[in-house]
């Protein structure tokens, strides 16, 4: 119990210091920092497969992501006056968050006593679903539908983030090019990291169906090495209007929407799956899902294209 | 309230998977095939959204699915009642007459692939697929991956031109847009916390009037109003909808800003049937009122045409939220059932379809004239009767004149003030129609005036699309004929009705 | 006190910790930050529930477990919009604000 009040304080602490921090990149660093102690709080309250989640996406690739980001925004930075806001401002804002958290609090104290659950039914219908984690199975069976629409959620931001890129060199290739330095450390790690980086997110991903894990968390370490070749040389980013790449993006959700449709057929409801079978069809699923996601990830982070396509 | 699936409850699949599917297939195949794909979508979903109505009007019940045949705590349900049939069916018809105008200026020209109609063809459909994913939901974590869907598809059409203005507008819109989400997700596991699912028709029997129930609410309808714009949280909407493309802003005012209004209506009228709300209600209606006033009066003083329709929809936005202090009938708590409750709805779609009308006539002066200032409109009256027509009528809608959906819809709400003994809403409603119409007479006014010189138009604008915004037009227009008592299509599976009313 | 009481706490401070700093910080990439701030707050309460749930042999509820999963993937897609429109606005005008906004 006191590890535990200690890893609260601790988190609390880190993410003041980033709303405090003056220096944008100092307070991205925090921020990263905040997320892995949040994967351990995860851990704290039995949900392996989140804790992994956050660590992977929440805090590293969207650490990278907010890394990069302030890097090129420095000269922003440093034209931009250092806009302090009035004191008077500041104590009442303080005031404002002070209630917020305070109202929550007392929600939380307020939740009612036993807690209602739906673990015995996630359990109880487990066995249809032929899977071992409970966690995948809420996500790939009972709210299927959820995960569905979510690969479709970053399918799209993705194309809005490529709608950013100007006209000249629209299908053309993310972000700047990327030398490979022979002797290079990054170019060293890189070789090191990428192929066992790769072994790594593919267990996990395979592992998810009977122990924490899953296409998430597998897709995102797989995502984090494919932008780590990429920033150390080793591979240049796609062009975006290549074909073999939009049917890569597409094939996840695709195959998700078709046998969730033959599941109508077959078993008498969308995204339904035929009791014997049923692991073999989620698996069906999740192999190009896991795919998609991985590849739909790391184009999210290498941003819009920049530099005009070959062809 | 039928415990199984209903027959016919696919459809209400189809009427997301179609448009996602057309999505999908379009970003695999690319280029030219986009567009293709669109119109081969739009009549498929619009006869899906036809049959959907149909269905529910035959038999005068809601339309149910379980996907994947997993009964709710556990899994997900859909659920389509005469309101979501009501609001499909627009979406529908908005959707369809927007793909038709905004072909020729995102029409794909042979060669390489071409930024703005893939993304333009790609983000309808989205937004279409979420829509309707909103308007079927029944379970609160669906309707939040449903929404940030949305979201995603609308911000990227604000920013279509790639202009330094409509950037910053499409990050402050998606600002705004995250910051309701986070409060909308708070809300919902203060439910789930307290009553252990997330499904509407569950929650409906499970919420009792405690301190938990009413702060989840009170926080995921701030994060609504957020997305809704209503006052104060508005100031994203003018430059963004201004700022989009013709056919986007249509139907991001149409509709995209309509949808979180709709969840604000299931969780107040479906989550929460019974629990007291008399003065929340009247903040809501302060907050719309205050909207209808402001959008008004600073719509008057713009000097841009896109920029007055889209503090005009700011105003529209506030004639919505009269519905939750009004459509609560005391004796019988039956809200449906109230002249209200139509009139609320029948403002969302009929302003849908004049709005819509509005932005793409504004459109297609703006690309005549080369810009869209109003003092400079002389003269476009003659050069584009049509256009200015069509104008002309969304306009009515909007004063709330007949005939007119707008002028039903607002009567309707005048005779729901008035019986409620609460005429100051009728005061705020007869001054934003009186507003309303200074600004539509401004704007006329000006288009109708002569040229000091002989106009020069950059660019003929085809009759196509002309008559595609007089047909959205007079959609609006024919809306007025819906008679002036509580409409039965609107009562149809709702849950209040259920209880007490024998059929 | 349970430890999931104990976070769901904690999950409270980390949300007023977060809108704070959205109200104090001007510039958009940091209001990015603390929207992300805010969001673990909220995802942790999402846990805490979860925790209060545990029960048929298992540690938590999984059915909170896997929309915070949702919610993650979502979040982190709405980051990489919100950060690429800003990097976007700054090419376009050099400055990383958005002027008057709130």
């Amino acid at each position: 119990m006191a590890f535990d009040i200690g890893l609260a304080l601790l988190v609390l602490g880190v993410g003041a210091w980033t709303v405090a921090a003056r220096d944008t990149f100092a307070a991205v660093v925090g921020f990263v920092a905040y997320g892995l102690l949040l994967a351990l709080l995860w851990v704290r309250l039995a949900a392996p497969d989140v804790a992994l989640t956050e660590a992977a996406l929440g805090s590293g690739l969207t650490g990278g992501l907010l890394v990069s980001a302030s890097t090129r925004l420095r000269r922003a930075e440093t034209r931009a006056v250092d806009e302090r806001q009035p004191a008077s401002l500041r104590l009442a804002a303080a005031v404002l968050c002070t209630l917020v958290s305070a109202g929550v609090a007392a929600i939380v104290l307020l939740l009612p006593e036993p807690a209602p659950t739906l673990a015995p039914q996630a359990m109880v219908n487990m066995a249809a679903t032929g899977l071992g984690n409970p966690v995948t199975a809420v996500l790939m069976a009972y709210r299927a539908i959820d995960t569905l629409l979510e690969t479709v959620v970053l399918l799209l931001a993705l194309v809005g983030i490529w709608s950013l890129a100007p006209d000249r060199v629209w299908g053309g290739v993310p972000g700047p090019r990327h030398q490979a330095e022979p002797d290079g450390l990054l170019t060293f790690i890189a070789q090191l990291l990428v192929p066992v980086g790769i072994l790594v997110g593919i267990h996990i991903f395979w592992v998810g169906s009977v122990a924490p894990g899953g296409e998430f968390q597998g897709a995102t370490i797989l995502a984090a090495m494919w932008i780590l070749a990429m920033m150390a040389g080793l591979v240049d980013a796609p062009a975006v209007n290549r074909r073999w790449l939009r049917l890569m993006l597409v094939a996840g959700p695709a195959v998700f929407l078709t046998i969730g449709l033959t599941g109508f057929a077959v078993a008498g409801s969308f995204l339904a799956y035929p009791e014997p079978h049923a692991k073999l069809l989620i698996l069906m699923i999740e192999i190009p899902v896991t795919l998609s996601i991985a590849a739909t990830l790391a184009l999210l982070v290498a941003g819009p294209p920049e530099r005009a396509p070959g062809r | 309230m039928p415990s199984s699936a209903t027959a016919g409850g696919f459809l209400l699949v189809l009427a997301i998977v179609l448009p996602v599917a057309g999505a999908l297939l379009s970003l695999a195949l690319g280029g030219r095939y986009a567009e293709r794909i669109a119109f081969i979508v739009m009549p498929a979903g619009l006869a899906v959204s036809i049959a959907i109505l149909v269905s529910v009007w035959r038999t005068h019940n809601a339309l149910q699915y379980f996907v994947g045949n997993w009964y709710p705590p556990l899994g997900v349900a859909f659920r389509a009642d005469g309101l979501s049939a009501a609001m499909m069916v627009t979406a529908a018809l908005l959707i369809c007459g927007i793909g038709l105008f905004a072909r020729e200026q995102f029409f794909a020209q042979p060669g390489p692939e071409q930024r703005a109609p893939l993304v333009f063809w790609i983000l309808l459909l989205a937004v279409w697929a979420s829509l309707n994913a909103v308007f079927i939901g029944s379970d609160l974590f669906n309707l939040y991956v449903a929404l940030e869907l949305l979201t995603f598809a609308a911000v990227p059409l604000v920013s279509l031109d790639g202009r330094a203005e409509t950037l910053a507008a499409a990050l402050r819109y998606l600002l705004f847009a995250l910051f309701g989400s986070i409060l909308y997700l708070l809300g919902a596991v203060l439910l789930y916390g307290a009553y252990g699912t997330l499904d509407i028709t569950l929650l409906s029997g499970r919420v009792r009037a405690e301190p938990i129930a009413w702060t989840a609410i009170s926080v995921m309808t701030a994060g609504l109003l957020a997305k809704a714009a209503l006052y104060p949280l508005h100031l994203w909407l003018p430059p963004a909808h201004a700022g989009a493309p013709a056919p986007a802003s249509a139907i991001l005012s149409g509709l995209v800003v309509k949808a979180p209004f709709f969840l604000v209506v299931r969780l107040w009228f479906d989550v929460m049937p019974r629990l007291p709300e008399h003065a929340a209600a009247q903040v809501l209606g302060t907050l719309g009122a205050m909207a209808i006033i402001f959008g008004s009066i600073v719509a008057l003083r713009q000097e841009r045409l896109k920029l007055l329709i889209a503090y005009s929809t700011v105003a529209q936005i506030g004639y919505l939220f009269l519905i939750f202090p009004l459509a609560v009938n005391p004796e019988t708590s039956h809200s449906s059932s109230t002249v209200t409750w139509t009139g609320g709805i029948l403002q969302a779609v009929s302003h849908a379809f004049a709005k819509a009308a509005m932005f793409m006539a504004a459109g297609l002066i703006a690309e005549a004239l080369g810009h869209d200032r109003i003092a400079g409109l002389a003269g476009i009256g003659r050069a584009l009767p049509i256009t200015v027509f069509a104008f002309g009528l969304g306009g009515l809608s909007l004063m709330g004149l007949p005939p007119s959906g707008g002028f039903v819809a607002k009567a309707m709400l005048l005779t729901g003030a008035v019986a409620a003994g609460q005429w100051w809403w009728a005061v705020i409603i007869l001054t934003g129609g009186l507003l309303a119409g200074g600004y539509i007479f401004l704007v006329l006014a000006r288009t109708l005036a002569d040229a000091s010189e002989p106009l020069a138009l950059l660019s003929s604008i085809s009759l196509g699309r002309q008559t595609v915004v007089v047909a959205l037009a007079l959609c609006a227009v024919l809306l007025g004929f819906v008679p002036l008592r509580p409409l039965e299509l609107l009562q149809i599976g709702r849950p209040d009705v259920a209880i007490g009313a024998v059929r | 006190m349970t430890e999931a009481t104990l976070y769901g706490l904690c999950s409270a401070a980390l949300v007023g910790v977060g809108l704070f700093g959205l109200i104090m910080h001007p510039q958009p990439l940091r209001k990015i930050l603390a929207f992300n701030l805010i969001g673990g707050g909220v995802f942790l309460l999402f846990g805490a529930v979860a925790r209060r749930g545990a029960a048929a042999g298992l540690g938590g509820d999984p059915v909170p477990q896997a929309l915070v999963i949702t919610g993650l993937v979502v979040a982190f897609a709405a980051t990489a919009l919100a950060v690429a429109l800003l990097l976007r606005l700054f090419q376009e005008t050099g400055r990383a604000t958005l002027g008057s906004d709130g």
